[in-house]
């Protein structure tokens, strides 16, 4: 045996020669990340242990930054295209050319109707920006992803309690003693999640995982309710049925704080049935219990009775809380007649609503801190309640969704967990309910801005965006009759109806990082067709695409005009407080990006390239008086854009001497300021107004004093929602709007005020047993990001996993390939056996399966052999049901595109195919082939 | 062949929480991305765009499923595997130019890459798999424990830990010196009942792995809560209930008249 001596190592090697702190874009958590430079180049990526959102760690995605920036796929100049749309065929073209063309096209529909240009954004970090832009063109055609993604939690939320999960609200890590997780995926919100749970296992707090299939979060969950998909909202009655046969709700909470003591109109022949009693002002009455008489809910010392009962002109008024109460008590929600429905045997629902119960009112402490409601009324203590919630897509991307979003937020209400020490917090600038909300608008006139908003709550039929006659006057059919409170728009809609005319033709289709004809559409293959469709004159249906993005993505080949985009460490952006921002429960926050190097390619930001489009239209609030240019790129708009006098995209060092928070002059400095910070601005809420936001006096004083609102805006929460009722009203025939006649009964069941259930709208087809569901793994974002070299060795390859239970009736064996059948067709698609699942339901890993020839992978990349999209199979719109009519597969309420509701059948192959199928023809890669091999050093 | 030191002043390790470990593969990357711009020569990666992508990492996540012998749904446990930095380091004894090696100060495992000829026999005398040979440089690489971190002076104090650690979003990653029975990794383990991987083959792994704690577990459940009892068993009881319940709610006593007639 040798025994050398040990080498002489040195352990303490220079690790760079600087660290630029930045924003991450490697997904849509915008963690704070430091970039090691060694020699002007990218060494290493690491968290920023400073920075609220990731306090320094990082996910594999954000490490596998350094991957993203070297990346084939990426663009590299602008394109024209010349060959068919479709094929990938263009030819290099100077920005100068392209900035022409796009300004040629726009600057004729601005002119003429700007209404035929529909812009939207896919997943968009600027869209107070983007928004701004489109509202100065004047289309009313605009809006991000949001209708495709997660609308329904938005909406849902916004609407019941004045804000939702994620980047409204996050649960009260350090003191929840109980944590249950609805349809959570691996992705959103990433790292927050993952360090949260940490944080609630190392105290031993219980975790509960709502979910069909059992990987990632629900691996980890203490106990597992692996539901059947669509059924989360009758899942959640029931547990509301429990607690309300038990008594244990929090009446204080839902007296003081909700609308449960507001008096309804309960005569069914009052044109106001079902409407708030309301004061001359308009102000809601409750029944004081004080002095038994009708008052203002928000009066001095009332004490709202949940039991008040009021006839007043004939009329019979009762409290919400007793329609609330008389619904949900009903045998319907019993745990043994929902059991068999949500695949959760009875005995689980009982005993998870036991220790709901147990933890929110057994376990409820008080934190000693003094603090004033709107009322007036001071309370010496605030009273926790540790029970936290959050939801995510799976329980959102159903036609029955809306209503399922409210159904959990009504348990959380009625639990008194919401904004209480222990339970689900709100991030400002949420709470902001939806009367403090923008409504939508599309008032349009050549040459002229848009009248307001595009995207806002509508808060009955006067807010929607429809022609006397009742047709849509957005070309996406957001606020119209089909889906009144389409808060995000429906950008999964847009190339289907821009297709077929409905309802009308638009001349350009602008979009940004939206990847239409791939990954990002219901009915793919459909969508490409559309995308390439000419008319009897030989001229496409869609005449014009201009598309911006940095990678060569799928959607690059059917765009005229490509604008290239750069990677997200060649940028500025900013992550405002006017749009999707990064506050935290207890503080005010928000950051920016900055070009920590310099793109070797001729590229363009795509907002500082908006800005230059806009100022060749002379667009108002892009240009001055005299049409010069009040902005030279995005970075210029970040810091001296001001949105209302003092307040604009960057809340940090406002002022011209940078003392000032939220409110405050634009500073030149500004930018150097947030990179001397690491990136990104934070600002504490004091102590006594961290918690009961909505109700807090000292929150809402503090958010007017930061600019969050103009004065102070207290609310009660929604459990019945009146706007709902509105809509439902004028289904039953009261008001001068009218819903048209083939909607009247769909809005007047599933509108309905109280949270319902009811079967998603693919639900019950016989022929198609199963349902089958995508999620993303937490290592991988969508297409957005390539796929990197890292990340594609860790999830290259996507089967459909089966459950035993289907796995074991068909006989499949490893290697085996399955037919995966819906109404809309079939794919042929590799699977692999998965136990921890939902006996039901199959899934598969989203966006993994590329198509030939995209993103710089060779052809015979796994991703586009035997990678496969279930998209495929769901169609935007519901198989024909015999009535005449094409109904969209989306939620009655919001538009979101239903995804989830997607039913498929087996049958397994007997022959296995070379690779998965469809397959399509590979489409000419603009920017060739990767490298083969990688042995990634910058430094010596 | 080669030597093992006979003892070492300390065992620098990992202890992973089996529990919380998501399977994210955050310190997969991060591992990846430090230690291709640090020690040795960088982790390859060959047909990076191609039909069969592969290459070199020190630290993998493998997912199993456990089917629980006392019923119950079928669970997944994610199992991070690197180097475990053995006591009885089978890789470096069987080396036969002594490029293996175990450091006698701290016990970490490292190769030598110059003194490294690529014959492969330490990765399979390694019962864990956790050596890998990077195909383009014909050089063994494995986890350093990231000893150019964790004693680097150009590193503020609190990040001189392996970058997986530090990388680790649920915090299932910990590092110190499992040698030290007073050490926050050694209180862990003899807490949480921390475990070596396949103590059978003798390697005496220094690395620990902290068990999933029992899931769906009913038992444990009902002594915290027991089945709630209704107090309204049909729904008309319910505002006689409600009226009860407010009364004690605002403390004013219960059977106050709330139904009122007001004309106007």
């Amino acid at each position: 045996m040798n025994r050398p001596l040990q080498p002489m190592l040195d352990t303490s090697p220079a690790v760079s020669d600087e660290v630029r702190k930045t924003t991450c874009y490697m997904c849509a958590c915008r963690c704070g990340i430091n970039v090691h430079m060694k020699s002007g180049k990218v060494a290493y990526i690491e968290g920023n242990r400073d920075h609220p959102v990731n306090r320094g760690v990082l996910c594999a995605k954000g490490s596998a930054g350094i991957m993203q920036i070297n990346a084939p796929s990426r663009l590299k100049k602008p394109l024209k295209r010349v060959g068919p749309r479709g094929s990938g065929a263009f030819e290099e073209i100077e920005w100068d050319e392209a900035l022409e063309i796009a300004t040629g096209h726009l600057k004729r529909l601005r002119d003429e109707a700007p209404e035929k240009l529909a812009f939207f954004t896919g997943r968009d970090q600027s869209q107070s920006f983007t928004g701004f832009w489109a509202q100065a063109y004047g289309t009313p055609n605009y809006a991000a992803h949001g209708g495709f993604c997660s609308v329904n939690m938005a909406a849902g939320g916004i609407y019941t309690m004045g804000g939702a999960f994620w980047e409204f609200g996050q649960p009260d890590w350090d003191r929840a003693k109980l944590f249950m997780i609805f349809g959570v995926a691996e992705d959103h919100d990433s790292n927050p999640i993952k360090m949260g749970i940490g944080k609630l296992k190392a105290r031993g707090a219980k975790v509960i995982g709502v979910n069909p299939i059992r990987s990632g979060y629900n691996a980890v969950a203490d106990e597992w309710v692996g539901i059947t998909p669509g059924t989360d909202g009758l899942f959640i009655l029931s547990l509301a049925h429990e607690l309300l046969k038990a008594g244990k709700v929090d009446l204080d909470y839902l007296a003081r704080f909700t609308n449960a003591p507001v008096l309804v109109n309960d005569d069914p022949g009052s044109p106001d049935h079902g409407l708030f009693l309301r004061d001359s002002r308009g102000r809601m009455l409750v029944i004081d219990r004080r002095t038994g008489k009708p008052a203002p809910f928000d009066r001095k010392g009332v004490q709202p009775d949940l039991a008040g009962r009021l006839e007043k002109d004939g009329r019979t008024h009762r409290t919400v809380f007793q329609l609330l109460a008389e619904r949900y008590l009903s045998d319907d929600y019993a745990p043994e007649n929902v059991a068999g429905r949500c695949g959760v045997p009875a005995r689980q629902i009982r005993r998870i609503a036991a220790e709901l119960a147990h933890v929110a009112f057994e376990e409820a402490f008080e934190l000693p801190i003094e603090w004033t409601d709107f009322r007036g009324d001071a309370h010496k203590t605030m009273t926790g309640r540790p029970v936290a919630m959050h939801a995510m897509r799976g329980i959102s991307a159903h036609a029955n969704g809306f209503q399922t979003a409210r159904a959990l937020h009504v348990l959380q209400i009625l639990l008194g967990t919401v904004e209480v020490p222990g339970g689900f917090r709100f991030k400002p600038p949420y709470p902001k309910p939806p009367e403090a909300h923008p409504k939508p608008h599309a008032g349009h006139a050549p040459g002229k801005p848009l009248d307001g908003p595009h995207l806002g709550y509508p808060l009955g039929p006067e807010h929607l965006l429809v022609e006397d006659d009742g047709t849509p006057k957005r070309i996406d059919k957001a606020f119209s009759w089909e889906n009144p409170m389409s808060a995000h728009g429906l950008m999964h809609m847009v190339i289907s109806n821009a297709h077929a005319g409905d309802p009308y033709k638009i001349d350009t289709l602008f979009m940004f990082m939206a990847n239409m004809s791939w990954n990002s559409s219901m009915n793919t293959e459909g969508v490409m067709k559309m995308l390439t469709d000419k008319d009897e004159n030989g001229d496409y249906v869609i005449p014009n695409i201009i598309y911006s993005d940095a990678y060569a993505s799928e959607m690059v080949a059917y765009a005229d005009l490509v604008l290239p985009d750069t990677t997200y460490l060649e940028r500025h952006d900013c992550i405002s407080l006017l749009d999707r921002p990064i506050c935290e429960a207890d503080a005010i926050a928000d950051s920016i990006r900055w070009p920590v190097i310099e793109p070797d390619r001729d590229v363009r930001g795509f907002q500082s390239v908006l800005i230059d489009l806009a100022v060749r239209l002379g667009l108002p609030g892009f240009v001055d008086e005299d049409g010069k240019a009040l902005y030279k790129d995005y970075a210029d708009y970040m810091v001296n854009h001001e949105r209302r006098p003092g307040v604009g995209p960057l809340a940090g060092w406002r002022g011209k001497d940078g003392t000032k928070v939220g409110r405050g002059e634009p500073n030149p400095k500004q930018l150097e300021r947030y990179i001397e910070n690491g990136g990104f601005f934070i600002h504490h809420i004091p102590d006594n107004a961290a918690y009961y936001k909505p109700w807090n006096k000292a929150y809402q004083d503090w958010a007017v004093e930061v600019g969050l609102y103009d004065a102070p805006a207290p609310y009660i929460f929604n459990l019945y929602s009146e706007p709902l009722r509105k809509f439902q009203l004028a289904a039953e025939g009261h008001g001068e709007r009218q819903p048209p006649e083939h909607l009247r009964a769909r809005i007047r069941e599933q509108l309905d005020p109280l949270p319902i259930w009811y079967p998603s709208a693919e639900d019950g087809a016989g022929e198609y047993p199963y349902h089958a569901l995508t999620q993303r793994p937490m290592a991988m974002y969508h297409s957005w990001g390539t796929q990197n070299a890292w990340l594609r060795q860790l999830h290259g390859r996507n089967p459909l996993y089966l459950p035993t239970e289907i796995w074991e009736r068909h006989g499949f064996r490893e290697g085996d390939f399955a037919r995966v059948t819906s109404p809309h067709g079939s794919i042929t698609v590799p699977v692999a056996h998965h136990a921890a699942l939902n006996g039901k339901t199959v899934w598969t890993w989203n966006a993994i399966g590329k198509r030939k020839g995209a993103w710089a992978l060779s052809e015979d990349a796994p991703e586009a052999t035997r990678g496969f999209l279930l998209n495929h199979i769901i169609h935007e719109l519901l198989p024909p049901r015999g009535d005449g009519l094409r109904w969209a597969n989306s939620d009655p309420v919001t538009g979101q595109a239903a995804w989830f509701d997607l039913r498929v059948k087996i049958e397994r192959v007997d022959a296995p195919p070379a690779g998965s199928q469809p397959q399509f023809p590979p489409i000419a890669s603009p920017v060739g082939r990767g490298p083969k091999n990688l042995a990634w050093k910058v430094g010596k | 062949m080669t030597e093992l030191p006979r003892s070492t002043e300390r065992s620098l390790g990992l202890v992973i929480d089996l529990d919380t470990c998501v399977g994210c593969h955050a310190c997969v990357i991060s591992c990846k991305g430090w230690n291709t711009e640090n020690y040795g020569v960088p982790l390859s990666d060959v047909d990076a765009y191609g039909a069969d992508p592969h290459g070199t990492f020190l630290n993998r996540v493998h997912a199993y499923e456990v089917q629980p012998k006392t019923g119950g749904p079928a669970q997944t446990v994610h199992f991070p595997k690197s180097c475990l930095h053995c006591e009885d380091a089978p890789c470096v004894t069987v080396c036969p130019t002594g490029a293996s090696y175990k450091r006698a100060e701290d016990g970490i495992v490292l190769v030598n890459e110059d003194d490294c000829m690529g014959c492969g026999l330490c990765a399979w005398a390694c019962p864990y798999g956790a050596r890998e040979l990077d195909e383009l440089a014909g050089v063994m690489k494995k986890c350093t424990l990231c000893v150019d971190r964790i004693y680097n002076e150009n590193l503020p104090e609190e990040d001189r830990v392996p970058s997986c650690v530090r990388t680790c979003p649920a915090g299932a990653r910990h590092f110190g010196d499992l040698a030290d029975p007073d050490s926050e990794v050694s209180k862990l383990v003899a807490e949480r009942g921390g475990m070596d991987l396949m103590p059978e083959l003798g390697t005496r792994p220094v690395n620990k792995y902290l068990p999933p704690r029992p899931r769906d577990r009913e038992d444990k459940i009902d002594i915290l809560a027991p089945f709630l009892e209704p107090v309204i068993e049909e729904p008309e009881g319910f505002l006689g209930w409600l009226d009860r319940a407010l009364g004690a709610v605002s403390g004013q006593g219960a059977g106050k008249e709330t139904g009122q007639k007001e004309s106007g």
